[in-house]
């Protein structure tokens, strides 16, 4: 209890005015009425969030940042949910993980230092990866999502990472790969298993050590801001930079020669990417670059852009479904045939909501495509 | 203490006894995923007819064999399992008609990930045994425990330090 009061006092949670702007436009409290932040924040602040550690509403909150971007006392309320998910889950309480938790385990069992993993198997000879290099290639979980997702969506995980090497090649970047980097720990780290989370990163930055790359790059949100953020940022490492890929385009832009290529897109920001490291314009910037492509906005963009509905791999349930499906139809009725997403993740939750044999099934159904593969398929040679 | 209790204990001090006279020798722990209606039932049948067959595996019974996702299997190796057999009903013979269809796709998909993660796939086994196959069951253990014997610890088991 007295953890949870720290928890309070260390993400300003004590100066909520209980206006419930955070309840107006979480994505979760639309569809759950169980679930209300600035309830939970009261509950918080007034019992200790006694009640909250047991309760199963802590692991449904997308930590996706829409609630800090309207309170006017900057209540920092996801990381409130993550410290006090660190002490539950040290209690014993736990949500209710999606796939059997068996990508959770994966992260987990990624922490054995002994572990030897043979994830560079889509290395093929149409790209070119070197041994060492100044740019190293950070594949995150793609081979993992490969092996679970691609029999069930029709749609391959790891074409990501191939055509993001092909971009670098395209800038004449022969990027490095690691044979056995580990999981950048994202999702341990939000749902409170810190110590976790510290090994993995232990093990990856001596990874990053024995590579001597200076610059990582990263087609993942998550990875992008764990890297940015949790590694390089906060332990204050000089000698690395972090780059998402959309990032390196948008700098490069010039050096790009297109097709012309005649789509119609919408951009979804991941919540990583864009409330979380505000990289809102550079996907944008090198999308709008390719001749012939038409981006129209949804009207929830940017800064008010709504979340893919599950974060963490944790309690998928009706609420998260609603999320994607309102989402996918503001999609769809944009006009654009395309949703392009720049993480992965958000792609995976769509497509499992499409999977569906719902009434509105025509009103979600628009294709959907990954920022670098966008980007790979306008490269003209 | 059950009696089975005390046998569970025997057999495991006969282990480390025997291994402490041959020298330092790894003895391999197996988790069994067996379902109800079939494989269980065939463990027990091996049981009642008092065969001799390796003791290092411990039995986790589920409703069906379909039921054994990769979520299973993985916490099972994470937890420092050295092997995971994973049984069923024969092709026709599940309980649920289709059961042990589901359970191939599933254990493709965990083939997949484990290979991904580094271990060795032959850590993992799915197997049909049905219920009147004591003998088949026994060999079945017999035959993965000299297997994963053959391939070592695995290098989530913090418990063997060799």
């Amino acid at each position: 209890m007295e953890m949870a009061v720290t928890e309070l006092k260390k993400n300003k949670a004590l100066l909520c005015l209980e206006c419930g702007k955070c309840t107006a436009v979480c994505p979760i409290s639309a569809y759950d009425r169980e679930f209300s932040p600035r309830r939970m924040l009261a509950e918080g602040i007034f019992y200790g969030g006694g009640d909250l550690i047991s309760d199963k509403r802590l692991w449904s909150c997308l930590t996706c940042l829409l609630c800090s971007e309207r309170c006017p006392v900057d209540v920092r309320y996801s990381e409130y949910m993550k410290g006090v998910r660190e002490i539950a889950q040290k209690q014993g309480n736990w949500g209710e993980p999606s796939h059997g938790s068996a990508l959770l385990h994966i992260m987990e069992m990624m922490t054995a230092p002994k572990l030897n993993q043979n994830r560079t198997g889509w290395i093929n000879g149409n790209i070119k990866t070197a041994e060492k290099s100044d740019v190293l290639f950070f594949t995150g979980c793609l081979p993992y999502y490969e092996d679970f997702f691609a029999k069930d969506f029709d749609f391959h995980p790891i074409s990501i990472a191939v055509d993001t090497v092909r971009i670098l090649n395209h800038l004449k970047i022969k990027p490095a790969v690691l044979p056995n980097e580990r999981c950048c720990g994202h999702d341990l780290y939000w749902l409170g298993k810190i110590d976790e989370f510290n090994k993995l990163r232990e093990l990856n930055l001596k990874e990053f050590e024995r590579s001597e790359a200076k610059t990582i790059v990263t087609a993942c949100a998550e990875c992008a801001y764990t890297l940015k953020e949790l590694y390089v940022k906060k332990l204050g490492l000089n000698s690395i930079e972090v780059k998402h890929i959309s990032e390196l385009v948008a700098e490069n832009i010039d050096r790009f020669k297109f097709k012309d290529q005649n789509l119609k897109i919408t951009y979804q920001d991941p919540c990583r990417l864009g409330r979380h490291l505000n990289i809102y314009d550079s996907p944008r910037d090198a999308m709008k670059a390719v001749p012939g492509m038409d981006l129209n906005e949804m009207p929830h963009n940017k800064r008010g852009s709504i979340c893919c509905g599950t974060t963490n791999w944790m309690n998928c349930g009706a609420s998260s479904s609603r999320i994607q499906k309102a989402r996918l139809t503001e999609a769809k009725n944009t006009g654009a045939d395309t949703l392009v997403t720049a993480c992965p993740k958000c792609q995976i939750h769509f497509r499992c909501s499409q999977c569906g044999k719902g009434k509105d099934k025509e009103k979600t159904d628009i294709k959907l495509k990954d920022f670098t593969n966008i980007i790979a398929s306008a490269i003209d040679g | 203490m059950h009696f089975w209790q005390v046998n569970t204990v025997m057999a495991e001090k006969s282990v480390k006894t025997k291994t402490k006279k041959t020298g330092k020798k790894f003895i391999p722990d197996i988790v069994a995923f067996a379902c109800n209606w079939c494989s269980y039932a065939g463990a027990d049948t091996a049981g009642v007819n008092r065969m001799q067959y390796s003791p290092n595996f411990r039995v986790i019974r589920t409703m069906c064999s379909g039921r054994v996702t990769p979520g299973f299997v993985l916490r099972a190796l994470k937890l420092g399992a050295d092997g995971v057999l994973v049984s069923g009903c024969h092709f026709g013979d599940c309980h649920y008609i289709f059961g042990n269809y589901k359970a191939v796709e599933q254990f493709e998909k965990t083939k997949k990930l484990v290979k991904t993660l580094g271990f060795d796939e032959r850590r993992i086994r799915l197997e049909w045994v049905s219920a009147a196959e004591g003998n088949r069951w026994a060999e079945v253990i017999d035959e993965f425990v000299a297997q994963i014997t053959e391939l070592g610890p695995s290098p989530l088991n913090n418990n063997h330090k060799s």
